[in-house]
């Protein structure tokens, strides 16, 4: 009562708040809570003494940040995650090197059969290496290559290439030529109008091709379910789930290596979150 | 490009062979025996209901996604303090892995420790705990909550993208000429959307049809079939009953029902007209 009339005294500055936008706030910030709340649980649970995961409490009664201490010692995490370091790196490098030359040529040049092209590409993004898994898994056995994280570097850029040949592709298109040609009146080669022109203000679009891979990358389980069989050449996502097996329930350690697999990641694709949504539709509306 | 041919073609190519071949188990190719991967396949007695679960399973989590991403995409549109964050929030389930989403909500549903029967019982409207994922149904309303729950960021966030293409002056003129608010998204906002919409239900369809991780770590398709999808299905085949031929022959099947899908999707949506 006394806020309102505070708000509402004459000579105020501050226009009393409508009714309609006090409702339209909580409610989103309630969607954001249900969005969140699946990890705060996650923390919850990771902070758990061992002792406390059988009790069904809200919140431990002892915060025991010593799980995420711990959790190293109790499984090689630091292997399974240079793993993950590793082939999510590498892929991203591969694709990169592969996707920047290939969407700079199509968006530079019409040649016969660039349609066919970008097609092919939008095509093999439904090829989700899911469905192909049983098939990689045969060409892995043939090439030798099950059990290396070579097998899983290749597998991550292939399937990541595409998309970020698209998104390139959009941005080089929305670069006016003019530009690189103003550079070569300036008596630049080619590749100097490439690397001091083009390049630097297709930045954004390079660095969320570049997160979306990583993580991407970071994230394939299924592949590297199906590919590695020993725990030291495991990535993280497929070393997390043998914290709780039918002889051991290690819920917090779980949860405590997800944590740890999973923030810089949110951080790094909430950084990208505006370029990764104009990508997309300009790769795909236009 | 050539490692798109090699690493993307080579295991189709190889897939469809190896669905016409007989494999021991060791993995020696044992030469070729026609069809009879195939018919082995029709002949698993659960290959029908497990059809019909996938289909089901598409449709509703497709349906479901569309339907709140739409609501979900206006409310990010719309002003108010902290969209920012909301924003951030609701890109979460988006960037972490659907993997340890999913091992979250297995034990989050947990028979005894679970937080969710915890939150039911003490709000009185259970009295006692229910085991959700062993029961089929119920475990395959949850995991269809979950995903949903990982589909929505998605396609929320390029829904948004479609919203904010449409021109304020276009809101403007429809309410000039004296349209409500019900008659203006209706006429107005949805098929401006469409677009947008179609990008985000076809990779929404795609994706749904392939997801592994959440069946696998929540259910693993158990008890017995009765939660698999053709996708834990094959992989079943393949490393539990060691049949490689038979499993990339419920591949190629799943490769062709995801294509009649998309196929199917885009004729009615006419694709062409739309996108180019």
């Amino acid at each position: 009562m006394t806020a309102t009339t505070v708000r509402a005294k004459p000579g105020a500055r501050r226009r009393p708040v409508s009714f309609r936008k006090v409702i339209l706030t909580g409610v989103a910030w309630l969607v954001a809570l249900a969005f969140v709340a699946p990890y705060l649980e996650m923390l919850v649970t990771a902070l758990k003494p061992e002792k406390e995961l059988m009790r069904s409490s809200y919140v431990p009664t002892k915060w025991d940040w010593s799980n995420f201490v711990n959790v190293w010692k109790a499984a090689p995490i630091w292997q399974n995650m240079k793993v993950s370091l590793i082939v999510a790196g590498a892929a991203t490098l591969v694709t990169l090197l592969c996707a920047l030359p290939a969407a700079y040529y199509t968006a530079r040049n019409r040649f016969w059969g660039r349609n066919g092209f970008l097609l092919l590409i939008l095509v093999t993004q439904m090829f989700a290496p899911t469905a192909l898994v049983i098939g990689i898994y045969r060409e892995m056995v043939a090439l030798n290559l099950t059990d290396t994280l070579l097998a899983l570097i290749l597998v991550n850029a292939a399937f990541n290439l595409p998309f970020c040949v698209w998104i390139l592709h959009g941005y080089f298109a929305s670069i006016p030529k003019e530009l690189e040609e103003a550079a070569f009146l300036d008596g630049a080669g080619k590749i100097k109008a490439l690397t001091r022109v083009t390049l630097p203000i297709s930045t954004p679009g390079v660095v969320t091709a570049v997160v979306y891979t990583f993580i991407g990358a970071w994230n394939e389980y299924i592949v590297a379910l199906t590919v590695t069989s020993s725990p030291n050449r495991q990535p993280l996502t497929v070393a997390i789930p043998s914290f709780v097996t039918q002889y051991q329930e290690h819920w917090q350690y779980l949860f405590a290596t997800s944590l740890i697999a999973i923030v810089p990641v949110v951080i790094l694709f909430v950084f990208i979150e505006r370029y990764l949504i104009g990508g997309l539709t300009a790769g795909s509306v236009k | 490009m050539v490692l798109i041919s090699v690493v993307v073609l080579w295991p189709v190519v190889e897939m469809v062979r190896t669905s016409f071949l007989k494999i021991s188990s060791s993995g020696l190719t044992l030469g070729s025996q026609g069809g009879k991967n195939y018919s082995d396949l029709f002949g698993e007695e659960d290959l029908v209901h497990i059809l019909v679960r996938t289909v089901l399973w598409v449709a509703a989590v497709v349906i479901v996604t569309m339907v709140v991403s739409l609501a979900l995409a206006q409310l990010l549109n719309a002003r108010f303090p902290g969209r920012r964050v909301v924003r951030w929030a609701v890109i979460v389930p988006w960037a972490a892995s659907v993997l340890m989403t999913a091992l979250v909500w297995k034990w989050m549903l947990d028979n005894y420790f679970g937080v969710v029967n915890r939150v039911l019982l003490d709000l009185h409207i259970l009295d006692k705990p229910v085991n959700w994922l062993s029961h089929p149904d119920q475990a395959m309303m949850w995991m269809m909550w979950v995903a949903v729950f990982v589909s929505l960021p998605f396609a929320s966030f390029v829904i948004l993208a479609g919203l904010q293409t449409i021109p304020g002056e276009v809101y403007e003129a429809a309410r000039v000429d004296g349209a409500g608010t019900f008659r203006t998204y209706f006429q107005i906002t949805l098929p401006m959307l469409r677009p947008a919409m179609l990008i985000a239900s076809i990779i929404n369809v795609i994706n749904v049809f392939n997801s592994f991780p959440i069946i696998w770590a929540m259910t693993q398709g158990g008890p017995g079939h009765a939660t698999d999808t053709t996708t834990t299905f094959m992989y079943k085949i393949a490393f539990f009953d060691q049949d490689v031929g038979e499993s990339a022959a419920m591949a190629v099947v799943n490769f062709a029902l995801i294509l009649v899908m998309v196929l199917f999707y885009l004729r009615a949506s006419r694709w062409r007209e739309e996108v180019r």
